[in-house]
């Protein structure tokens, strides 16, 4: 291509090999371990044999996997449908002819930048305390308690926590989004009289296509991974109701004495995230084109 | 162009109302921060209205109980080593990286295997990693800044990677014919023209370790050392039933970050959007 500069080759690769061996000590080496655990009944101390595939055959028939697995997904593909139709709607009315524009946007990326933890001790109280006054007051059942403490509804006061901080973030992004919509596209359809209705549907909405998969696909793999809001507001409980899938292998790889077993957990939770991954990027890809 | 600058009152006031979602979690976090418990009664009012008394008690308290300054500290050091690293590490690897692709196909090969990275969940390393940082040592501040320089690496990588392929080749070659080394000719001519970058890297790296809770609770576990927010965990049994204790120390752990934002809001914002995009 250029003719050869191998004073320049030198300095490449000077660079990138302390580079490379710093991202593999800390990122493929522990995965490779990570793998290798899976192996075994390692309890995090002490000896350990090979058992195989064992740990893989026990994870399908581990009820409390299992229950982990439904939560995550339930609150990830839930979460994901609310998070992206809300964003939608925000960045829509946020990209509006409106006053105070930049203002109104900064107020609602704020919910973003605190930490999950703290914004999950400051919910639970409001859960715990604030509805279920609420509750009594107005006489609506299901508040007097709680949600919290219910099994059946304890998901749905981390949902309301995860949604209410990632909303914010994807409604930046969508507003981005709907920034390159050229202004003469709306004048076009204006100017056919096409409704609103329509002229977001036909018009708006193919054109942030790609700002759509870039949030489906955000949204879902944080929301797979939520750990922080469990961590404050249930503690995976009641009943193991709320048990992430990051959750369970913290708390029983790192203290439960099933070190190999979470591993081998985490091993098929990796490959979960990377398939939903590419499969959301293939479908939407598709979809763009269609558009 | 149609200059139609007709605002759209309905629109702004239904707006400015839906702010309320956002302020009153935090409006009856400040609220209860300020007042002694024997004013939080069982009903709405209990936690909502104002307290009889504007006191900083509650926050003097919970400095001493988190041992605040030494958390603060902590948290500063830790994000903003990763920062300062971060630019000065990715910025030189997403240079090489993106010119060096253009040339090579291994580069292109170093590029994919980082880059994947991005698709690596915390929790598969997690607990290997708590073994090997503690063998090497690392068990402490020093290894949870590696690992996050390692753990925002495929994201800034290809960042930077990025920024490289609108950057015209000129510059550097000029530079070369005059018989500038390339090191010398990233440090004057490309880092500085990487500023744009920069700042989104540095937002989002900072917002990611900021906040994060899970690397120092599992790294730095048993150095009796915490973060900001790994304070708020790690002291919940001493606040015990004093929520308004609680509350003052959530407080003081938002206060920074919300400063950070308020200062830079308008970067933050641009740095979110131009990095999602892009990434």
């Amino acid at each position: 291509m250029k003719k050869k500069m191998t004073g320049r080759d030198k300095t490449f690769w000077a660079v990138i090999i302390p580079v490379l061996v710093l991202f593999f000590t800390f990122n493929t080496l522990p995965m490779i371990k990570g793998l290798i655990y899976s192996f075994t009944n390692y309890k995090g101390y002490g000896s350990y044999d090979y058992i195989g595939l064992r740990n893989y055959q026990d994870l399908f028939t581990d009820a409390r996997v299992g229950k982990s697995y439904l939560f995550t997904f339930k609150y990830a593909l839930v979460g994901t449908v609310l998070v992206n139709v809300l964003s939608l709607v925000m960045a829509l009315g946020l990209n509006g002819r409106i006053r105070f524009k930049s203002a109104l946007r900064g107020i609602y990326f704020v919910p973003n930048i605190l930490g999950g933890l703290v914004i999950g001790y400051i919910f639970s109280f409001l859960f715990t305390y604030i509805l279920p006054a609420v509750g009594s007051a107005t006489g609506i059942g299901f508040l007097q308690n709680s949600i919290l403490a219910s099994e059946k509804h304890a998901w749905i006061g981390v949902l309301v926590v995860g949604v209410w901080q990632a909303v914010a973030m994807n409604t930046i992004i969508y507003i981005s989004g709907l920034q390159t919509v050229p202004q003469d596209v709306y004048e076009a359809s204006m100017l056919d009289g096409a409704g609103k209705w329509k002229e977001f549907w036909k018009i708006t909405f193919p054109l942030v296509m790609p700002f759509v998969t870039i949030n489906l696909v955000l949204s879902t793999k944080n929301l797979l991974m939520v750990f922080d809001q469990i961590m404050s507001l249930t503690k995976g409980g009641p009943a193991q109701s709320t048990e992430s899938i990051s959750y369970l292998i913290y708390r029983n790889g790192m203290d439960g004495g099933q070190f190999g077993f979470q591993s081998a957990n985490a091993v098929i939770f990796f490959i979960v995230i990377v398939a939903i991954s590419v499969f959301q990027m293939t479908v939407m890809n598709k979809k763009e084109e269609q558009l | 162009m149609e200059e139609n600058k007709r605002t759209n009152w309905g629109l702004t006031i239904a707006l400015i109302l839906g702010t309320v979602v956002v302020f009153f979690p935090l409006y009856m976090a400040v609220i209860i921060a300020f007042k002694q418990p024997s004013e939080m009664t069982n009903d709405i009012a209990g936690a909502l209205a104002f307290p009889s008394r504007w006191s900083l008690d509650n926050f003097k308290q919970a400095m001493e109980v988190t041992d605040f300054w030494h958390s603060l500290g902590n948290s500063l050091l830790i994000t903003l080593a990763t920062i300062g690293l971060s630019l000065l590490i990715h910025s030189i690897a997403g240079y090489v990286i993106g010119r060096g692709m253009a040339e090579k196909k291994s580069f292109r090969l170093i590029y994919l295997y980082i880059v994947s990275g991005m698709f690596v969940p915390f929790s598969i390393l997690m607990m290997p990693l708590v073994k090997q940082t503690a063998q090497m040592g690392l068990g402490n501040r020093a290894g949870v800044i590696i690992l996050y320089l390692v753990f925002y690496m495929p994201m800034n990588v290809l960042l930077y990677t990025g920024y490289m392929k609108n950057m015209p080749l000129a510059l550097e070659e000029a530079a070369n014919i005059d018989g500038a080394s390339t090191w010398k000719t990233f440090w004057q001519i490309i880092f500085p023209m990487m500023t744009p970058m920069h700042a989104t890297v540095a937002i989002l790296t900072a917002l990611g370790t900021w906040n994060d809770v899970m690397t120092p609770l599992v790294i730095m576990s048993g150095t009796g050392q915490n973060t900001l927010p790994l304070a708020q965990l790690n002291f919940q049994t001493q606040f015990g039933t004093n929520y308004n204790l609680a509350f003052a120390s959530y407080i003081l752990a938002l206060i920074p970050i919300l400063l950070f934002y308020i200062i830079c809001q308008k970067q933050i914002l641009n740095g979110v959007a131009n990095g999602a995009v892009k990434g």
